[in-house]
């Protein structure tokens, strides 16, 4: 069983470093002195989860993307079975992302008063685009998944679509905010949060740690459901 | 110089599979048509960024029907008879540029169309006609690469709309932008957006090329 290798995921160390890092999380985030700024104030701590849901969701689909050519090079079922569990949760991680966001945006960009008008403006928001084209391409690969019967075709034809959207996807996201306005920090220069001079080193204190804690628990979710499937799969993985 | 001649060869072959069965040609002439006399029904003079927006939309769903039949018009038999004489990369190539040449003509047919009965506010009209090819062209490509997938998933058009759409997204609010500037004559077409989607272009016929031989076997 060379296999077991590649994938073993029964026990490690870094289940542990994700409860612990998520344990600091929990208590450093709410607990630690955040910088005031006018307008967020005490809701910055949110940036300890959003944020690291949408980190997760991109580096699940990466993970996504990398089983799927793997699958193609080596036409192993096992990839292809991991190709699907990754992009499942990352649509989980996605939805997560929203709500939070969601959560966020009332609290700062909302305006109680007017809420339909607020909603369309929001919602032109190029990283909401960008986030939206994501779940809706992964929505997409799962029904085109769904449609075909051949469990080989399904899993080639499903890498094939896979990798072609997400090699689209990146450009877009890279290309999105700086050709539309945004209300995101940073929004026509790329990405806020990993720019390590403007985040306020309180902030990263808890951010990073919380982003790696967030990613692991995500993977974590998705080696139990890869696991679960290799067992309902059992009669073909082995035939 | 024989993928050239074999490219030549498979493109000839759907130019005049289309030039004698005319009638898929005037069906999707008919479509152009009826869609358009539809929104004139709704809208009789769309104000500037309306008229920019449904000649978008247009375009997008006249790709859809003018690009899903490419593969699925080939029979089981006839594939394989490509598959023994032709490699892969050859024959995406050639419908690629089929589909190119089919969805440039519609294009310009529909603007024609368009022009006529929601009225023409566009006042740079050569630089218009040339991002409607550019944005036909792109459009063309991103669902040519769509209907092969449709076709191996034995699914009609219903499904390349939900697997392109997220996909095409970008492009389609690239052009909008760009279109923008074609309706007065203050604003500049910014040229590195154009070259933007050239690169995208490009990047699609090569994704295309690396991806479509695993389609292909079966």
């Amino acid at each position: 069983m060379s296999h077991k290798n590649i994938f073993n995921m029964h026990k490690s160390w870094w289940k542990i470093l994700s409860v612990v890092l998520l344990v600091y999380t929990f208590t450093a985030g709410i607990l630690m002195k955040v910088p005031r700024l006018p307008q967020l104030q005490e809701t910055i701590r949110n940036l300890y989860f959003h944020v690291c849901m949408w980190f997760a969701m991109m580096i699940l689909f990466i993970i996504s993307v990398v089983h799927a050519i793997k699958y193609l090079r080596t036409n192993n079922l096992k990839n292809d079975i991991c190709s699907r569990e990754y992009a499942s949760v990352g649509i989980i991680m996605g939805i997560l992302g929203y709500a939070t966001g969601a959560i966020w945006m009332s609290y700062t960009w909302a305006d109680p008063n007017i809420p339909s008008v607020t909603f369309s403006l929001i919602a032109k928001e190029p990283k909401l685009i960008g986030a939206a084209i994501a779940l809706l391409i992964y929505f997409a690969y799962l029904v085109l998944r769904d449609s075909i019967q051949d469990i080989d075709k399904r899993a080639r034809v499903s890498a094939v679509y896979n990798i072609f959207a997400f090699a689209m996807l990146f450009p877009s996201i890279w290309i999105l905010p700086r050709v539309l306005p945004s209300l995101h920090p940073g929004g026509s220069e790329g990405n806020p949060a990993l720019d390590f001079k403007s985040a306020d080193p309180r902030l990263r204190m808890v951010f990073y740690p919380a982003i790696a804690g967030w990613t692991l628990l995500a993977v974590w979710i998705t080696t139990i459901k890869i696991r679960m499937r290799y067992i309902k799969d059992k009669s073909i993985l082995n035939a | 110089m024989k993928p050239l001649q074999n490219i030549w060869a498979l493109f000839r072959k759907d130019l005049l599979l289309e030039i004698r069965q005319q009638y898929s040609f005037y069906g999707i002439l008919l479509y152009i048509g009826s869609t358009i006399f539809v929104i004139y029904m709704a809208v009789d003079t769309p104000e500037n960024r309306v008229w920019n927006g449904l000649f978008w939309v247009l375009q997008l769903f006249i790709c859809i029907n003018a690009v899903a039949k490419s593969f699925l018009q080939e029979s089981r038999g006839r594939m394989l008879y490509f598959y023994s004489i032709v490699s892969p990369a050859e024959f995406v190539l050639s419908k690629l540029l089929f589909n190119s040449l089919l969805m440039l003509v519609m294009s310009l047919l529909s603007l024609l169309l368009f022009s006529l009965f929601l009225s023409n506010p566009v006042i740079k009209i050569f630089p218009f006609i040339g991002l409607v090819l550019l944005g036909s062209w792109s459009l063309s490509l991103v669902f040519t690469f769509l209907a092969a997938i449709a076709a191996k998933a034995q699914q009609n058009a219903a499904i390349m709309a939900i697997l392109g759409f997220p996909i095409i997204i970008p492009q389609l609010i690239l052009l909008m932008r760009l279109s923008r500037a074609v309706f007065s004559h203050l604003i500049a077409m910014p040229v590195n957006v154009i070259f933007l989607l050239i690169a995208l272009d490009v990047m699609i016929i090569f994704l295309a090329v690396i991806l479509f031989p695993f389609l292909w076997k079966d």
